[in-house]
C-alpha cells in the first residue's frame, strides 16, 4: 500500500493539483517557487501518511528527496547573489523584503508579457527606420555681404606677410681683440687698473668678452690679477717680469 | 467665355498638407507637430488641422501608406494589409528574437527608467550586462546620464515606442492593472487541464 507521492493532491494558495504537476511547472519556470508554500506540501504529505497506519519508507524517502530539491531550488531562487542589505535584517524582515522583491519581479514579468503581446499585435506595422538624423537647424542668418569687402579680405590673406625680425634673438659678441688692445694701451699708461670700473656701463655680453680679454692677458703673462675677497673688485696689474710664465699659478685670491 | 472656369476650389489647407506630407515622407523618425510647424513655417493650429486632413487621407483601408501618431510624433508606415508583402521583402531586426530576459529588462527600463544596470539586476535577480548591451545595440534603449555613484542610466528610445506602437510611454498600462492572482491561478488550472494523462 504505497503512498503515491507523485499523485499527492495539493491545495496550496499558489497551486492546486497533483505534486508532479507542481514539479513540472516549477522546472519549466511556469510557476514561481517563491509563491509555493513548501511547508503546506509537507503537511499534506503527512496527512496522507497518517491516513495509512503503516509507515511507507520508500514513499518517505522519495518525498524527502523531492522536497529537499524543491527547498534548495526555492532558496537559490530567493537568494540570488549576495545582498549585503539582507544580512542586517532579522528573519521576519528578510522574508518581508524577499516577498516585496518577488512581487516587484512578478509585476515586471507581467509587464514583459504585456510587451510581448503588444509586439505580436504590432508585428504587421512596417515602417522605415532610417539611420539619418535630422539636419542640425541653422539659426544664424548671415547679413547681406559686399563682394568687394570679401575680395579685400581674401586679398589681405593672399599677400606675402612681412619677414619676421629675429634681431632680438641675436647676441652680438664684440671681438676679444678690441678689449686686448684697449687694456694693453691702458697698461701702457698705468701700472694697474680696476676691472670693474673699466667695464662699468657695458652690456653683460661686453663685460664677459672684456673678462675673457683679461684672462687672455693673464695667460700670456702680461698681467697679474688679484681680488681682495669674493665679489670684490678685480685688480689688473701689469706684469713687470718680461718673461711670460705660462703655467704660473693664479694669484687671484679669494677670502 | 473670356475667363477660364475654376472648377475646383482648393482647400486652403491643401498646400500645407502637401508640405507636411513631403516632410513626413523624408523623415526617418516621427516628427512632432511643433517640428512640423517649424519646418513648414506655419502656426501650430493650422498644422494640426492639416494633420487631421492627412490622417483621414492616409487611413487604414484607404491608402497603402498610413499616417500614425507614435513615439511623440507623426510618422508614415505601411498599411497593415500590406504586412505580408512587406514581410517577404523586409527584415525587422530591431525586435526579432527578443528573449524573455530582454523583454523583462525592457519592461524595467520602460517603467522605471532612467535606471542603471545594478538597479535592473536587483529587480530581476540576475546580472543584466549582456542583455543591456543587446538592447543598446538594437537601439531600444539608450544611455541617459549617470547616477550619483557613477553608474550609467538607461531609458527607452523613441524607436522602442515606435516598434511597440506606443504613442508615448504614458500609454503603458499601470503595473497594478496587469492581471492579478486569480488570473494566474486560472492560467495554472488551464495548464493542469492540458496536461497529458
Amino acid at each position: 500500500m504505497a503512498v503515491p507521492v507523485r499523485e499527492l493532491e495539493l491545495d496550496l494558495e499558489a497551486f492546486e493539483g497533483p505534486f508532479d504537476l507542481l514539479l513540472a511547472l516549477v522546472l519549466r519556470d511556469e510557476l514561481d517557487l517563491g509563491e509555493v508554500d513548501v511547508a503546506a506540501i509537507v503537511l499534506a504529505f503527512l496527512e496522507r501518511l497518517a491516513e495509512r497506519e503503516q509507515l511507507d519508507l520508500d514513499a518517505c524517502g522519495e518525498f524527502l528527496v523531492l522536497v529537499a530539491a524543491l527547498l534548495e531550488l526555492k532558496a537559490r531562487a530567493l537568494l540570488t547573489g549576495e545582498d549585503p542589505d539582507l544580512e542586517d535584517l532579522d528573519p521576519a524582515e528578510a522574508a518581508a523584503e524577499l516577498a516585496r522583491r518577488l512581487a516587484d519581479y512578478r509585476r515586471i514579468k507581467e509587464a514583459a508579457a504585456w510587451l510581448f503581446e503588444r509586439l505580436d499585435e504590432e508585428s504587421d506595422r512596417y515602417f522605415r527606420v532610417g539611420p539619418a538624423p535630422l539636419a542640425p537647424r541653422i539659426e544664424r542668418r548671415i547679413a547681406p555681404q559686399d563682394p568687394n569687402r570679401l575680395a579685400a579680405t581674401i586679398r589681405s590673406l593672399v599677400a606675402e606677410p612681412p619677414a619676421v625680425s629675429l634681431a632680438h634673438l641675436e647676441l652680438r659678441f664684440p671681438p676679444v681683440e678690441q678689449f686686448l688692445g684697449r687694456f694693453r694701451s691702458l697698461l701702457a699708461r698705468r701700472n694697474r687698473f680696476d676691472f670693474d670700473s673699466e667695464v662699468h656701463g657695458m652690456t653683460r655680453v661686453e663685460q664677459a668678452v672684456a673678462f675673457l680679454a683679461v684672462l687672455e692677458l693673464r695667460k700670456g703673462g702680461e698681467v697679474e690679477l688679484s681680488q681682495a675677497a669674493a665679489f670684490a673688485p678685480i685688480r689688473v696689474q701689469r706684469n713687470t717680469e718680461t718673461k711670460p710664465e705660462r703655467n704660473s699659478a693664479w694669484t687671484a685670491r679669494s677670502a | 467665355m473670356d475667363r477660364p472656369l475654376r472648377l475646383v476650389a482648393e482647400n486652403p489647407l491643401d498646400q500645407l498638407a502637401r508640405t507636411l506630407e513631403a516632410l513626413l515622407v523624408v523623415a526617418s523618425q516621427p516628427l512632432s507637430s511643433a517640428e512640423l510647424a517649424d519646418a513648414a513655417a506655419e502656426d501650430a493650429e493650422r498644422v494640426d488641422m492639416a494633420l487631421g486632413l492627412l490622417t483621414e487621407r492616409f487611413a487604414e483601408g484607404r491608402s497603402g501608406i498610413v499616417l500614425e501618431q507614435v513615439a511623440g510624433g507623426w510618422a508614415f508606415r505601411a498599411s497593415r494589409e500590406a504586412a505580408e508583402a512587406c514581410g517577404r521583402m523586409f527584415e525587422r531586426p530591431v525586435e526579432r528574437g527578443l528573449s524573455q530576459a530582454a523583454m523583462e529588462t525592457l519592461a524595467v527600463v520602460a517603467y522605471l527608467g532612467p535606471c542603471s544596470r545594478p538597479e535592473i539586476a536587483r529587480l530581476r535577480g540576475v546580472a543584466v550586462d549582456s542583455v543591456v548591451a543587446g538592447l543598446l545595440e538594437r537601439g531600444l534603449i539608450a544611455e541617459a546620464g549617470r547616477e550619483e555613484g557613477g553608474a550609467v542610466r538607461y531609458r527607452t528610445t523613441p524607436l522602442f515606442e515606435r516598434v511597440f506602437g506606443l504613442e508615448s510611454l504614458s500609454v503603458l498600462p499601470r503595473l497594478d492593472d496587469l492581471g492579478d492572482a486569480d488570473e494566474i491561478r486560472g492560467r495554472l488550472e488551464e495548464l493542469a487541464e492540458k496536461r497529458p494523462a
